[in-house]
C-alpha cells in the first residue's frame, strides 16, 4: 500500500427522491507517471497511479472511470448522481500496485 | 553602483520583455470561501511601506482556475494536508507520550496566532510558528524536530495557520522586534545573486508584471503554506524565499537561519493589514 | 508528482518541436489511434459535448477540465501533445444524473485537448480546445 494515500469524499448527507447531487471526490496520491527519471541514479522511476474509480449507489453503476498518468497528483473528479432511494454510496479506487482504497457515504431522503 | 544598476536594469527588462502590465483573467474577482467567508484581497498599505500605497494578496494575480481552487475547501487540495495534519495532531511522538491536543486539546485554540508569528520571545529571540512546534517537539513531547520545511511541519503550518483564516496579519515591527525587522528590511533591498536583484526588484517596483509567462505579485505571505500546482504540496514561506534565492541565482540562506526568520518577519509585516489565507492555493 | 525546471522545459520542448510536421504527424498518429481505438474508426461530428478548458495553464502540472455530453454512455479525454496521450475514460452507468464530470490533468505543454463522446446509439461527437500552458517566469 502506497504511503499516505487517503480517500475524502463529498456527498450531500440528505436529498429529495429521485433528485440529483452533485459528488465530489479527491484521493492523495502521487500519480507517478512512469515519465520522470530519479535524478541521483538517472533510471526512470516506474509507473504508479490510480488507474481506476468507481461510484455505486445501492449496488447501481453512477460513474466508472479509467485513469492514465495525465490524470494529476491527487486525483479529483467530480460528477452528478441520482439518488432514487436511501443508500450508500460506494468509493472505490485501484492502486497500480493491487491496493483498493473505498469509502462509503449513507444519504438519507429528506 | 551605477555599472550595477544598469546591469539590473538590463536583466529586469530581459526577463519582463513580455510584460503587458494587462490584467489577467481573475484581476477583479472577490475571495468568497466556501460561499459564506469574504477576504478582503487589498488593504491599504501599513504605514512602514513608503513605496506602495494598497497591499493585494498573490490570489489576485492568479488566473481565475487557480483562484477557484482556493474558494472552497474541498476543492482546494490544501485540505488533504491538513487532514493528515489533524492525525499528527493527535498522534502521541516522544519519549513523554504526548501528543499536541495532550496540552493543546482544541487545535481552534491557535486561532489568531498565525497573525502575529514571527514575534519576539520571553528570551528576546526572534521565533517562527516553526520554532515554536519543534520546541514543544523536543522539550515536551521527547520527539524529534520535524524537518523546517519537511512534510510534516508544512501540513502542521497549514492546519495552525488555518485556524486564523480571515483574521488581518498584524505583526509587532517595533519595541523589541525592531532590530529583527531592521535586519529583515535590510535583506529584502538588498541585491544578490548573479542576476544582482533584490527581493523588492520584483515585488515591489514590477509586480503585476508578466515575468514571461509568470504574473508578478507583490510577494505575500498572507497565505502560506500554500499548495502550489508546481510542486503538488504545501510550501512554507521560507521554502518560498529559498526558491526565490535560487531564481535569481544566490545562494540561499538556509531554513531557519536568522536571516530568513528576519526575512519571514519584514515580508509579513508588508502584509500588515491583509487577511490570512492559509492554506491558499498558488501557480 | 514533481517535474523539475529542466524536466518541464524537456516536456515544453517537446511540444514545441511539435509544431514541425514531420514529429507533429507522428505524435498525432499516436493521439489518432487512441482515438481510433475507441471509435473503431468511425466518422465523429462536431458538436453535442462541450470541453470546458482554461485558455491559460498557469502551470501544466494542474489543469482543471470539465465535459458536459448529455446522452453519451462515456467520453474519452485525449491530450494529443503528452507523450502518452490517453488521460482518461467516463463511463457514465445508470444513476448517472448528467454525462458531465470535471477532473484536473497534466498537459506537457500548449496543444489541442480533445473529449470524444460515444453515444447511447452508437454514434461519436467530438469537442476540442487548445490549452496554452506557460512555462518560465519565477517558478521558483
Amino acid at each position: 500500500m502506497a504511503k499516505g494515500v487517503k480517500p475524502r469524499v463529498k456527498v450531500p448527507k440528505t436529498a429529495a427522491a429521485g433528485s440529483s447531487i452533485t459528488i465530489k471526490t479527491l484521493i492523495s496520491h502521487k500519480m507517478e507517471s512512469g515519465q520522470r527519471k530519479d535524478k541521483k541514479t538517472g533510471e526512470l522511476i516506474p509507473r504508479s497511479i490510480i488507474n481506476r474509480f468507481t461510484c455505486e449507489f445501492n449496488g447501481k453503476s453512477v460513474i466508472e472511470i479509467d485513469i492514465e498518468p495525465a490524470v494529476s497528483t491527487n486525483p479529483y473528479f467530480q460528477f452528478d448522481a441520482t439518488v432514487p432511494e436511501a443508500g450508500d454510496f460506494v468509493f472505490t479506487w485501484y492502486d497500480d500496485d493491487g491496493s483498493v482504497y473505498d469509502a462509503t457515504k449513507s444519504v438519507a431522503i429528506g | 553602483m551605477g555599472m550595477n544598476l544598469f546591469k539590473t536594469t538590463a536583466a529586469v527588462a530581459a526577463l519582463a520583455i513580455m510584460a503587458t502590465g494587462a490584467a489577467q483573467a481573475g484581476e477583479d474577482a472577490k475571495l468568497v470561501i466556501n460561499g459564506d467567508l469574504s477576504i478582503a484581497t487589498q488593504a491599504a498599505a501599513p504605514a512602514h511601506l513608503e513605496n506602495l500605497e494598497t497591499v493585494y494578496s498573490g490570489w489576485v494575480f492568479r488566473t481565475k482556475e487557480t483562484q477557484a481552487l482556493e474558494m472552497d475547501d474541498f476543492d482546494n487540495p490544501s485540505f488533504v494536508f491538513v487532514d493528515v495534519a489533524l492525525d499528527l495532531y493527535a498522534a502521541v511522538d516522544g519519549t513523554e507520550g504526548k501528543s499536541c491536543a495532550s496540552c493543546h486539546e482544541n487545535v481552534e485554540d491557535f486561532a489568531g496566532l498565525t497573525t502575529s508569528m514571527p514575534r519576539v520571545n520571553a528570551d528576546g529571540a526572534l521565533e517562527t510558528t516553526t520554532d515554536l512546534i519543534n520546541e514543544c517537539r523536543t522539550e515536551r513531547m521527547g520527539a524529534k524536530a520535524w524537518k523546517y520545511s519537511g512534510t510534516d511541519m508544512s501540513a502542521m503550518l497549514s492546519l495552525v495557520g488555518l485556524q486564523s483564516r480571515g483574521m488581518p496579519v498584524n505583526v509587532a515591527i517595533d519595541g523589541a522586534a525592531a532590530p529583527y525587522w531592521d535586519k529583515g528590511k535590510e535583506l529584502y533591498y538588498t541585491r544578490v545573486g548573479q542576476l544582482d536583484m533584490s527581493c523588492s526588484n520584483c515585488h515591489e517596483d514590477n509586480y503585476n508584471v508578466m515575468i514571461r509567462a509568470d504574473h508578478l505579485s507583490q510577494g505575500q505571505s498572507n497565505g502560506f503554506p500554500t499548495y502550489r500546482l508546481k510542486n503538488a504540496k504545501m510550501n512554507t514561506i521560507q521554502a518560498r524565499f529559498k526558491g526565490c534565492m535560487k531564481n535569481i541565482r544566490a545562494e540561499p540562506f538556509g531554513q531557519g537561519s536568522d536571516e530568513f526568520k528576519a526575512l519571514e518577519l519584514y515580508v509579513a509585516s508588508r502584509g500588515n493589514g491583509l487577511i490570512v489565507e492559509t492554506p491558499s492555493v498558488r501557480n | 508528482m514533481e517535474f523539475s525546471r529542466r524536466e518541464t522545459i524537456a516536456l515544453g520542448l517537446g511540444a514545441a518541436a511539435m509544431t514541425m510536421l514531420p514529429i507533429r504527424a507522428f505524435a498525432e498518429a499516436t493521439a489518432d489511434e487512441i482515438v481510433a481505438d475507441f471509435t473503431g474508426g468511425a466518422s465523429m461530428s462536431d458538436g453535442g459535448v462541450t470541453l470546458t478548458t482554461p485558455e491559460i495553464a498557469e502551470n501544466g502540472n494542474t489543469v482543471p477540465i470539465a465535459v458536459d455530453a448529455p446522452g453519451a454512455v462515456s467520453v474519452m479525454i485525449v491530450a494529443t501533445g503528452n507523450p502518452t496521450p490517453k488521460v482518461a475514460v467516463f463511463n457514465f452507468g445508470e444513476l448517472a444524473a448528467s454525462q458531465s464530470a470535471s477532473t484536473r490533468i497534466r498537459l506537457a505543454g500548449t496543444q489541442d485537448v480533445l473529449a470524444i463522446a460515444k453515444m447511447a446509439d452508437g454514434s461519436f461527437l467530438r469537442a476540442s480546445s487548445t490549452v496554452k500552458v506557460t512555462i518560465g517566469g519565477c517558478g521558483g
